[in-house]
Protein backbone atom coordinates (compact mmCIF):
# COMPACT_ATOMS: atom_id res chain seq x y z
CA UNK A 1 0.00 0.00 0.00
CA UNK A 2 1.39 3.57 -1.25
CA UNK A 3 -0.11 5.21 1.53
CA UNK A 4 1.32 8.75 -0.02
CA UNK A 5 -0.72 7.79 -3.35
CA UNK A 6 -3.67 7.19 -0.97
CA UNK A 7 -4.23 10.41 0.66
CA UNK A 8 -4.15 12.25 -2.51
CA UNK A 9 -7.35 10.01 -3.03
CA UNK A 10 -9.10 11.85 0.33
CA UNK A 11 -9.63 15.90 -0.26
CA UNK A 12 -9.63 16.72 3.15
CA UNK A 13 -5.92 16.58 3.35
CA UNK A 14 -5.51 19.15 0.46
CA UNK A 15 -7.67 21.22 2.89
CA UNK A 16 -5.48 20.82 6.16
CA UNK A 17 -1.98 19.61 4.67
CA UNK A 18 -1.28 19.45 8.53
CA UNK A 19 -4.42 17.30 9.11
CA UNK A 20 -2.88 14.14 11.37
CA UNK A 21 -6.34 12.10 11.13
CA UNK A 22 -6.61 9.92 13.51
CA UNK A 23 -10.88 9.86 14.42
CA UNK A 24 -11.65 7.11 11.82
CA UNK A 25 -13.51 5.57 15.09
CA UNK A 26 -15.93 8.19 15.50
CA UNK A 27 -16.42 9.00 11.67
CA UNK A 28 -13.64 8.21 8.63
CA UNK A 29 -12.32 10.83 5.61
CA UNK A 30 -14.08 10.43 2.10
CA UNK A 31 -12.58 9.57 -0.93
CA UNK A 32 -13.19 11.87 -3.59
CA UNK A 33 -14.88 8.76 -5.75
CA UNK A 34 -17.99 8.80 -3.22
CA UNK A 35 -18.47 12.70 -2.71
CA UNK A 36 -18.38 12.78 -6.89
CA UNK A 37 -21.08 9.57 -7.05
CA UNK A 38 -23.30 11.77 -4.55
CA UNK A 39 -23.13 15.10 -6.75
CA UNK A 40 -23.61 12.82 -9.64
CA UNK A 41 -27.26 12.11 -8.27
CA UNK A 42 -27.89 15.08 -7.64
CA UNK A 43 -26.92 16.77 -10.28
CA UNK A 44 -27.84 14.51 -13.07
CA UNK A 45 -30.72 11.76 -11.96
CA UNK A 46 -32.24 12.81 -9.00
CA UNK A 47 -35.42 11.43 -8.37
CA UNK A 48 -37.26 8.77 -5.83
CA UNK A 49 -36.31 5.32 -6.11
CA UNK A 50 -39.19 2.94 -7.41
CA UNK A 51 -41.62 5.14 -7.98
CA UNK A 52 -40.88 7.24 -11.12
CA UNK A 53 -41.01 5.88 -14.90
CA UNK A 54 -38.55 8.32 -16.40
CA UNK A 55 -35.16 7.51 -17.44
CA UNK A 56 -33.81 9.91 -14.35
CA UNK A 57 -35.89 7.64 -11.89
CA UNK A 58 -35.15 4.35 -12.70
CA UNK A 59 -31.37 5.31 -12.41
CA UNK A 60 -31.65 6.57 -9.60
CA UNK A 61 -33.61 2.87 -8.65
CA UNK A 62 -31.00 0.96 -10.15
CA UNK A 63 -27.97 2.43 -8.58
CA UNK A 64 -29.76 2.35 -5.16
CA UNK A 65 -30.35 -1.87 -5.88
CA UNK A 66 -27.06 -1.72 -7.14
CA UNK A 67 -25.75 -0.37 -3.80
CA UNK A 68 -27.60 -3.21 -2.03
CA UNK A 69 -26.02 -5.94 -4.39
CA UNK A 70 -22.13 -4.50 -4.02
CA UNK A 71 -23.03 -4.03 0.12
CA UNK A 72 -24.34 -7.70 0.72
CA UNK A 73 -21.36 -8.58 -1.38
CA UNK A 74 -18.81 -6.99 0.44
CA UNK A 75 -19.93 -8.58 4.04
CA UNK A 76 -20.76 -12.21 2.07
CA UNK A 77 -24.65 -11.58 2.07
CA UNK A 78 -27.50 -11.78 -0.28
CA UNK A 79 -29.21 -8.44 -1.57
CA UNK A 80 -32.14 -8.56 0.01
CA UNK A 81 -30.62 -9.41 3.55
CA UNK A 82 -29.45 -5.85 2.90
CA UNK A 83 -31.79 -3.49 4.55
CA UNK A 84 -30.47 0.38 4.45
CA UNK A 85 -31.20 2.86 7.44
CA UNK A 86 -29.32 5.97 8.75
CA UNK A 87 -27.17 4.00 10.61
CA UNK A 88 -25.97 1.67 13.18
CA UNK A 89 -27.79 3.52 15.72
CA UNK A 90 -31.43 3.63 13.74
CA UNK A 91 -30.35 0.12 12.42
CA UNK A 92 -29.84 -1.49 16.33
CA UNK A 93 -33.06 0.27 16.97
CA UNK A 94 -35.29 -1.12 14.35
CA UNK A 95 -33.93 -4.63 15.22
CA UNK A 96 -34.69 -5.05 18.29
CA UNK A 97 -37.81 -3.38 17.83
CA UNK A 98 -38.92 -5.45 15.08
CA UNK A 99 -37.61 -8.19 17.43
CA UNK A 100 -40.39 -7.15 20.32
CA UNK A 101 -43.14 -6.84 18.15
CA UNK A 102 -42.94 -10.28 16.59
CA UNK A 103 -41.62 -12.68 19.25
CA UNK A 104 -43.39 -13.50 22.47
CA UNK A 105 -40.99 -13.26 24.59
CA UNK A 106 -41.67 -13.66 28.33
CA UNK A 107 -40.25 -12.99 31.81
CA UNK A 108 -37.24 -14.82 32.95
CA UNK A 109 -35.89 -14.93 29.11
CA UNK A 110 -32.29 -14.13 28.43
CA UNK A 111 -30.38 -11.92 26.53
CA UNK A 112 -26.45 -12.33 26.78
CA UNK A 113 -24.27 -9.31 26.07
CA UNK A 114 -21.11 -7.72 27.45
CA UNK A 115 -19.94 -5.33 29.32
CA UNK A 116 -18.16 -3.47 26.29
CA UNK A 117 -21.07 -2.48 23.98
CA UNK A 118 -21.35 0.40 22.38
CA UNK A 119 -24.99 2.39 23.44
CA UNK A 120 -26.43 1.55 20.44
CA UNK A 121 -26.76 -1.77 21.13
CA UNK A 122 -27.11 -1.72 24.45
CA UNK A 123 -30.18 0.66 24.70
CA UNK A 124 -32.32 -0.82 22.11
CA UNK A 125 -31.64 -4.42 24.09
CA UNK A 126 -32.33 -2.95 27.31
CA UNK A 127 -35.17 -1.55 26.37
CA UNK A 128 -36.70 -4.44 24.85
CA UNK A 129 -35.71 -6.20 28.66
CA UNK A 130 -37.42 -3.85 30.14
CA UNK A 131 -40.49 -3.98 28.09
CA UNK A 132 -40.87 -7.45 28.42
CA UNK A 133 -39.12 -8.65 32.07
CA UNK A 134 -36.34 -10.14 29.92
CA UNK A 135 -33.05 -10.53 32.40
CA UNK A 136 -29.50 -9.32 30.97
CA UNK A 137 -26.55 -11.05 30.95
CA UNK A 138 -23.20 -10.05 30.93
CA UNK A 139 -19.94 -10.74 29.83
CA UNK A 140 -16.53 -8.66 30.68
CA UNK A 141 -13.04 -8.64 29.04
CA UNK A 142 -9.84 -9.88 29.69
CA UNK A 143 -6.69 -8.18 31.57
CA UNK A 144 -5.34 -8.40 28.03
CA UNK A 145 -8.66 -5.92 27.25
CA UNK A 146 -10.22 -8.65 24.91
CA UNK A 147 -14.07 -9.90 24.98
CA UNK A 148 -13.67 -13.02 27.25
CA UNK A 149 -15.46 -15.27 24.61
CA UNK A 150 -15.21 -18.44 27.36
CA UNK A 151 -17.66 -16.53 29.77
CA UNK A 152 -19.90 -15.85 26.76
CA UNK A 153 -20.20 -19.32 26.02
CA UNK A 154 -20.70 -20.25 29.13
CA UNK A 155 -23.47 -18.38 30.17
CA UNK A 156 -25.50 -18.92 27.15
CA UNK A 157 -28.40 -21.31 27.97
CA UNK A 158 -32.02 -22.75 27.56
CA UNK A 159 -33.03 -19.29 28.94
CA UNK A 160 -30.86 -17.03 26.54
CA UNK A 161 -32.77 -15.51 23.47
CA UNK A 162 -30.62 -12.99 21.78
CA UNK A 163 -26.87 -13.20 21.92
CA UNK A 164 -26.08 -9.79 21.28
CA UNK A 165 -22.23 -8.88 21.06
CA UNK A 166 -20.09 -6.26 19.36
CA UNK A 167 -17.11 -8.20 16.61
CA UNK A 168 -15.15 -5.50 17.81
CA UNK A 169 -14.76 -2.81 20.70
CA UNK A 170 -15.27 0.70 19.55
CA UNK A 171 -12.56 1.07 22.71
CA UNK A 172 -10.80 -1.30 23.12
CA UNK A 173 -10.17 -2.26 19.70
CA UNK A 174 -10.72 -6.14 20.13
CA UNK A 175 -12.00 -8.24 17.66
CA UNK A 176 -14.58 -10.68 18.79
CA UNK A 177 -14.14 -14.62 18.09
CA UNK A 178 -17.63 -15.56 17.66
CA UNK A 179 -17.73 -18.89 16.18
CA UNK A 180 -18.17 -21.01 19.37
CA UNK A 181 -20.56 -18.63 20.65
CA UNK A 182 -22.49 -18.80 17.52
CA UNK A 183 -22.93 -22.82 17.43
CA UNK A 184 -23.96 -22.41 20.95
CA UNK A 185 -26.84 -19.77 20.71
CA UNK A 186 -27.94 -21.44 17.78
CA UNK A 187 -28.04 -24.67 19.36
CA UNK A 188 -30.34 -23.40 22.15
CA UNK A 189 -32.22 -21.56 19.31
CA UNK A 190 -30.72 -18.23 20.27
CA UNK A 191 -30.63 -15.26 17.72
CA UNK A 192 -27.20 -13.88 17.38
CA UNK A 193 -26.95 -10.15 16.74
CA UNK A 194 -23.63 -8.90 15.96
CA UNK A 195 -22.66 -5.00 16.30
CA UNK A 196 -20.01 -4.57 13.61
CA UNK A 197 -19.65 -0.89 13.25
CA UNK A 198 -16.31 -0.69 14.29
CA UNK A 199 -15.18 -3.59 11.90
CA UNK A 200 -17.07 -3.96 8.62
CA UNK A 201 -14.12 -2.15 6.26
CA UNK A 202 -11.87 -2.88 8.58
CA UNK A 203 -11.11 -6.72 8.58
CA UNK A 204 -12.64 -8.76 5.95
CA UNK A 205 -16.12 -10.05 7.42
CA UNK A 206 -18.49 -12.62 5.98
CA UNK A 207 -21.52 -13.30 7.60
CA UNK A 208 -21.96 -16.60 5.94
CA UNK A 209 -19.27 -17.67 7.62
CA UNK A 210 -19.43 -16.10 10.80
CA UNK A 211 -23.10 -17.68 11.19
CA UNK A 212 -24.96 -14.71 12.78
CA UNK A 213 -28.30 -13.72 12.54
CA UNK A 214 -28.28 -10.17 12.27
CA UNK A 215 -25.35 -7.65 11.67
CA UNK A 216 -25.68 -3.59 11.89
CA UNK A 217 -23.26 -1.02 10.97
CA UNK A 218 -22.69 2.50 9.45
CA UNK A 219 -21.35 4.11 6.12
CA UNK A 220 -19.21 6.69 7.42
CA UNK A 221 -16.60 4.66 9.14
CA UNK A 222 -15.74 2.85 6.17
CA UNK A 223 -15.53 6.12 3.82
CA UNK A 224 -18.70 6.14 3.11
CA UNK A 225 -21.37 9.37 3.62
CA UNK A 226 -23.02 10.35 6.54
CA UNK A 227 -26.68 8.99 7.58
CA UNK A 228 -26.21 5.96 5.77
CA UNK A 229 -26.08 2.49 7.53
CA UNK A 230 -27.30 -1.26 6.89
CA UNK A 231 -29.49 -4.04 8.82
CA UNK A 232 -28.04 -7.46 8.12
CA UNK A 233 -30.93 -10.05 8.17
CA UNK A 234 -30.29 -13.61 7.45
CA UNK A 235 -33.12 -14.34 5.05
CA UNK A 236 -35.30 -16.47 6.76
CA UNK A 237 -34.75 -13.74 9.95
CA UNK A 238 -36.16 -11.08 8.28
CA UNK A 239 -38.99 -12.57 6.45
CA UNK A 240 -40.21 -13.64 9.74
CA UNK A 241 -39.98 -10.17 11.52
CA UNK A 242 -42.65 -7.40 11.36
CA UNK A 243 -41.28 -3.84 10.51
CA UNK A 244 -40.88 -1.40 13.06
CA UNK A 245 -41.48 1.90 10.65
CA UNK A 246 -44.64 1.64 8.68
CA UNK A 247 -45.43 4.32 6.10
CA UNK A 248 -44.99 4.86 2.66
CA UNK A 249 -42.74 2.17 0.18
CA UNK A 250 -43.26 -0.67 2.83
CA UNK A 251 -46.40 -1.92 1.90
CA UNK A 252 -48.36 -4.68 0.12
CA UNK A 253 -51.88 -3.40 -0.05
CA UNK A 254 -53.55 -0.55 2.46
CA UNK A 255 -56.90 -0.13 3.46
CA UNK A 256 -58.65 2.62 5.51
CA UNK A 257 -58.11 0.14 8.62
CA UNK A 258 -55.37 -2.35 7.38
CA UNK A 259 -52.11 -3.21 5.68
CA UNK A 260 -50.16 -5.76 5.08
CA UNK A 261 -46.44 -5.73 4.30
CA UNK A 262 -44.09 -5.87 1.35
CA UNK A 263 -41.30 -8.33 1.48
CA UNK A 264 -38.29 -7.97 2.84
CA UNK A 265 -35.69 -6.11 2.85
CA UNK A 266 -38.73 -3.22 1.44
CA UNK A 267 -40.64 -3.73 4.43
CA UNK A 268 -38.15 -2.32 6.70
CA UNK A 269 -37.07 0.98 4.25
CA UNK A 270 -40.75 2.64 5.55
CA UNK A 271 -40.04 6.26 3.58
CA UNK A 272 -37.57 7.61 0.72
CA UNK A 273 -34.51 6.35 1.69
CA UNK A 274 -30.97 7.83 1.79
CA UNK A 275 -30.22 7.58 -1.80
CA UNK A 276 -27.34 9.75 -2.51
CA UNK A 277 -25.91 7.74 0.51
CA UNK A 278 -26.57 4.24 -0.23
CA UNK A 279 -25.07 5.42 -3.58
CA UNK A 280 -21.64 6.83 -1.95
CA UNK A 281 -21.44 3.73 0.15
CA UNK A 282 -21.01 1.87 -3.76
CA UNK A 283 -18.49 3.77 -4.00
CA UNK A 284 -16.84 3.58 -0.67
CA UNK A 285 -17.15 -0.65 -0.84
CA UNK A 286 -15.67 -0.23 -4.60
CA UNK A 287 -12.41 1.86 -2.77
CA UNK A 288 -12.08 -0.26 -0.07
CA UNK A 289 -12.07 -3.50 -2.68
CA UNK A 290 -9.75 -1.82 -5.03
CA UNK A 291 -7.37 -1.77 -1.55
CA UNK A 292 -8.25 -4.85 -0.03
CA UNK A 293 -9.77 -5.25 3.30
CA UNK A 294 -7.21 -7.48 4.50
CA UNK A 295 -4.63 -5.23 3.22
CA UNK A 296 -6.13 -2.31 5.26
CA UNK A 297 -5.86 -4.90 8.14
CA UNK A 298 -2.64 -5.51 8.45
CA UNK A 299 -1.79 -1.76 7.88
CA UNK A 300 -3.65 -1.10 10.52
CA UNK A 301 -2.09 -4.02 12.82
CA UNK A 302 1.21 -2.73 12.14
CA UNK A 303 0.05 0.98 13.08
CA UNK A 304 -1.15 -0.35 16.75
CA UNK A 305 1.81 -2.14 17.32
CA UNK A 306 4.00 0.87 16.56
CA UNK A 307 1.51 3.17 18.83
CA UNK A 308 1.75 1.06 21.59
CA UNK A 309 5.30 0.28 21.23
CA UNK A 310 6.04 4.53 21.03
CA UNK A 311 3.09 4.88 24.22
CA UNK A 312 4.33 2.20 26.42
CA UNK A 313 7.58 4.24 26.15
CA UNK A 314 5.79 7.21 27.63
CA UNK A 315 5.87 8.04 30.96
CA UNK A 316 2.31 8.45 32.56
CA UNK A 317 0.04 6.91 30.13
CA UNK A 318 -1.82 3.45 30.71
CA UNK A 319 -3.26 1.82 27.30
CA UNK A 320 -6.78 -0.17 27.57
CA UNK A 321 -6.12 -1.71 24.21
CA UNK A 322 -6.24 -4.97 22.65
CA UNK A 323 -3.05 -6.30 21.57
CA UNK A 324 -2.21 -5.51 17.83
CA UNK A 325 -3.01 -9.13 16.27
CA UNK A 326 -6.57 -8.94 17.71
CA UNK A 327 -6.70 -5.20 17.04
CA UNK A 328 -9.24 -3.40 14.35
CA UNK A 329 -7.08 0.13 14.66
CA UNK A 330 -8.44 1.61 17.51
CA UNK A 331 -6.14 2.16 20.83
CA UNK A 332 -7.32 3.91 23.93
CA UNK A 333 -5.05 5.05 26.83
CA UNK A 334 -5.48 8.25 29.36
CA UNK A 335 -2.60 10.17 30.46
CA UNK A 336 -1.90 10.21 34.32
CA UNK A 337 -3.60 13.56 36.03
CA UNK A 338 -4.83 14.62 32.94
CA UNK A 339 -8.35 15.08 31.47
CA UNK A 340 -8.64 13.34 28.60
CA UNK A 341 -10.20 16.25 26.74
CA UNK A 342 -7.33 18.50 27.93
CA UNK A 343 -5.77 15.97 26.03
CA UNK A 344 -7.66 16.04 23.16
CA UNK A 345 -7.82 20.12 22.47
CA UNK A 346 -4.19 20.41 22.95
CA UNK A 347 -3.51 17.28 20.34
CA UNK A 348 -6.48 19.19 18.36
CA UNK A 349 -4.40 22.69 18.40
CA UNK A 350 -1.67 20.75 16.33
CA UNK A 351 -4.11 19.17 13.80
CA UNK A 352 -4.05 16.26 15.46
CA UNK A 353 -8.07 14.93 15.05
CA UNK A 354 -8.38 12.28 18.15
CA UNK A 355 -11.42 11.69 20.34
CA UNK A 356 -12.00 11.97 24.25
CA UNK A 357 -14.12 10.93 26.43
CA UNK A 358 -16.59 7.74 27.11
CA UNK A 359 -17.23 7.02 23.14
CA UNK A 360 -20.83 5.55 23.89
CA UNK A 361 -19.25 2.96 25.85
CA UNK A 362 -20.25 4.28 29.34
CA UNK A 363 -20.66 1.18 31.00
CA UNK A 364 -16.95 0.10 29.90
CA UNK A 365 -15.46 3.28 31.28
CA UNK A 366 -17.29 2.63 34.64
CA UNK A 367 -16.10 -1.27 34.89
CA UNK A 368 -12.38 0.29 33.24
CA UNK A 369 -12.74 2.94 36.59
CA UNK A 370 -11.73 5.85 34.63
CA UNK A 371 -14.13 8.82 33.19
CA UNK A 372 -12.95 8.84 29.74
CA UNK A 373 -10.12 7.76 28.09
CA UNK A 374 -8.59 9.72 24.54
CA UNK A 375 -8.87 7.71 21.47
CA UNK A 376 -6.20 7.29 18.29
CA UNK A 377 -8.17 5.21 15.36
CA UNK A 378 -6.74 4.36 12.31
CA UNK A 379 -7.11 3.45 8.94
CA UNK A 380 -6.16 3.05 5.23
CA UNK A 381 -4.74 6.80 5.18
CA UNK A 382 -2.58 6.80 8.39
CA UNK A 383 1.21 6.32 8.28
CA UNK A 384 3.41 5.92 11.35
CA UNK A 385 4.17 9.70 11.00
CA UNK A 386 0.79 10.30 12.22
CA UNK A 387 1.85 8.20 15.39
CA UNK A 388 5.29 9.94 15.72
CA UNK A 389 3.09 13.44 15.66
CA UNK A 390 0.59 12.19 18.09
CA UNK A 391 3.56 10.59 20.38
CA UNK A 392 5.07 14.39 20.24
CA UNK A 393 1.68 16.28 20.57
CA UNK A 394 1.65 13.98 23.78
CA UNK A 395 5.13 14.82 25.05
CA UNK A 396 3.74 18.78 24.64
CA UNK A 397 0.57 18.15 26.86
CA UNK A 398 2.67 16.58 29.31
CA UNK A 399 5.17 18.99 29.36
CA UNK A 400 2.07 21.86 29.18
CA UNK A 401 0.40 19.97 32.44
CA UNK A 402 3.68 20.20 34.23
CA UNK A 403 3.51 20.90 37.77
CA UNK B 1 3.98 27.33 25.56
CA UNK B 2 1.43 28.31 22.76
CA UNK B 3 -1.53 26.75 23.61
CA UNK B 4 -3.81 29.87 24.48
CA UNK B 5 -6.50 27.98 26.76
CA UNK B 6 -4.13 26.28 28.66
CA UNK B 7 -2.41 29.86 30.40
CA UNK B 8 -0.61 29.61 33.98
CA UNK B 9 -3.81 30.73 35.79
CA UNK B 10 -5.72 27.50 34.23
CA UNK B 11 -3.69 26.00 34.87
CA UNK B 12 -2.84 26.79 38.81
CA UNK B 13 -6.68 26.31 39.35
CA UNK B 14 -6.63 22.57 38.27
CA UNK B 15 -3.37 21.93 39.97
CA UNK B 16 -4.49 23.69 43.26
CA UNK B 17 -8.36 23.89 42.77
CA UNK B 18 -9.51 26.84 45.38
CA UNK B 19 -12.63 25.37 47.50
CA UNK B 20 -12.15 21.83 46.18
CA UNK B 21 -13.67 20.03 49.29
CA UNK B 22 -16.98 18.03 50.61
CA UNK B 23 -19.40 20.27 52.79
CA UNK B 24 -20.84 17.85 55.44
CA UNK B 25 -24.48 19.14 55.75
CA UNK B 26 -24.23 21.59 53.18
CA UNK B 27 -27.60 23.51 52.52
CA UNK B 28 -27.54 22.63 49.01
CA UNK B 29 -25.89 19.76 47.25
CA UNK B 30 -26.46 19.21 43.57
CA UNK B 31 -24.57 17.10 41.20
CA UNK B 32 -22.69 18.74 37.84
CA UNK B 33 -21.97 15.79 35.36
CA UNK B 34 -21.22 16.34 31.66
CA UNK B 35 -21.87 12.58 31.17
CA UNK B 36 -20.34 13.11 27.61
CA UNK B 37 -16.84 13.83 28.69
CA UNK B 38 -17.47 12.48 31.95
CA UNK B 39 -16.51 15.25 34.56
CA UNK B 40 -18.63 14.25 37.56
CA UNK B 41 -18.52 17.38 40.08
CA UNK B 42 -20.71 17.85 43.29
CA UNK B 43 -21.49 21.76 44.12
CA UNK B 44 -22.09 22.34 47.55
CA UNK B 45 -23.56 25.77 48.91
CA UNK B 46 -24.36 26.78 52.58
CA UNK B 47 -26.75 30.19 52.64
CA UNK B 48 -27.29 32.44 55.57
CA UNK B 49 -29.46 35.60 55.45
CA UNK B 50 -29.94 35.55 51.69
CA UNK B 51 -25.70 35.29 51.31
CA UNK B 52 -23.83 33.00 49.97
CA UNK B 53 -21.60 31.86 52.75
CA UNK B 54 -20.11 29.03 51.43
CA UNK B 55 -19.75 27.30 48.42
CA UNK B 56 -17.37 24.47 47.43
CA UNK B 57 -16.73 21.59 44.85
CA UNK B 58 -16.34 17.90 44.73
CA UNK B 59 -15.57 15.60 41.74
CA UNK B 60 -13.35 15.08 38.71
CA UNK B 61 -12.69 16.74 35.45
CA UNK B 62 -10.95 18.48 32.84
CA UNK B 63 -9.03 21.69 33.46
CA UNK B 64 -11.26 24.20 32.13
CA UNK B 65 -14.18 22.97 34.05
CA UNK B 66 -12.19 22.71 37.29
CA UNK B 67 -10.42 25.92 36.71
CA UNK B 68 -14.28 27.16 35.84
CA UNK B 69 -15.63 25.66 39.31
CA UNK B 70 -12.33 27.09 41.61
CA UNK B 71 -13.06 30.56 40.13
CA UNK B 72 -16.73 30.84 40.37
CA UNK B 73 -17.04 29.06 44.09
CA UNK B 74 -14.29 31.50 45.42
CA UNK B 75 -16.13 34.61 43.04
CA UNK B 76 -19.56 33.85 44.27
CA UNK B 77 -18.54 33.14 48.21
CA UNK B 78 -20.15 36.26 50.13
CA UNK B 79 -22.24 37.08 47.99
CA UNK B 80 -26.25 37.90 47.75
CA UNK B 81 -28.30 35.15 46.14
CA UNK B 82 -29.78 38.36 43.96
CA UNK B 83 -26.44 38.89 43.29
CA UNK B 84 -24.98 35.63 42.19
CA UNK B 85 -28.33 35.03 40.10
CA UNK B 86 -27.17 38.11 38.08
CA UNK B 87 -23.58 36.46 37.06
CA UNK B 88 -24.00 35.35 33.24
CA UNK B 89 -22.30 32.90 31.08
CA UNK B 90 -20.49 35.89 29.19
CA UNK B 91 -18.95 36.71 32.96
CA UNK B 92 -17.89 33.43 33.27
CA UNK B 93 -16.04 33.43 30.40
CA UNK B 94 -14.81 36.58 31.32
CA UNK B 95 -13.53 34.99 34.78
CA UNK B 96 -11.85 32.40 33.13
CA UNK B 97 -9.75 34.73 30.91
CA UNK B 98 -9.05 32.26 27.62
CA UNK B 99 -10.83 31.67 24.57
CA UNK B 100 -13.80 29.17 25.12
CA UNK B 101 -14.62 27.52 21.98
CA UNK B 102 -17.96 26.08 21.21
CA UNK B 103 -16.22 22.24 22.15
CA UNK B 104 -15.56 23.62 25.51
CA UNK B 105 -18.42 25.61 26.49
CA UNK B 106 -20.35 22.56 28.06
CA UNK B 107 -17.11 22.39 30.12
CA UNK B 108 -16.89 26.14 31.38
CA UNK B 109 -20.21 26.32 32.50
CA UNK B 110 -20.91 22.77 33.92
CA UNK B 111 -20.68 24.37 37.43
CA UNK B 112 -22.42 27.52 36.29
CA UNK B 113 -25.10 25.46 35.72
CA UNK B 114 -25.32 23.90 38.59
CA UNK B 115 -24.90 26.81 40.62
CA UNK B 116 -27.70 29.07 38.59
CA UNK B 117 -30.17 26.04 39.12
CA UNK B 118 -29.24 25.65 42.95
CA UNK B 119 -30.25 29.50 43.40
CA UNK B 120 -33.27 29.08 42.12
CA UNK B 121 -34.27 26.28 43.88
CA UNK B 122 -34.47 28.19 46.66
Amino acid sequence: MNIEEIKKEFPQFEANKELVFLDTAASSLTPSSVIEAVEDYYKNYRANTHRGLYKEAEKATSKFEEARSRVAAFIGAQSEEIVFSSGATLASNMLFNSLEETFEYKEGDEILTTTVEHHAMLLPLQRLAKRKGMKIQHASFSDEYMIDEVALHKQITERTKIVAVTLASNVLGCVTDIAEVVKKAHAVGALVVVDGTAIVGHVPINVSVLGVDCMFFSGHKMCGPTGIGVLYGKSTVLKALEPSIVGGGMIDDVTLTNATWADSPQRFEGGTQNIAGAIGLTEAVKYLDSIGVAHIQTHCRELVAYVREKLDAVEGVKIYTAPSEHNVGIVSFMLEGIHSHDVAEILGKKNIAVRAGHHCASPLHKELGIPATVRASFYVYNTKCDIDALVAGIEEVKSIFKK
Amino acid sequence: MSEEIYKQHILDHYNTPKNKEMLFEADIELPAKNASCGDSYVLYMNIENGCIHEATFSGVGCAISQAAASILTEKVKGMTIEHAQKITEEDVYTMLGVEITIGRQKCALLIYNALQEALESL
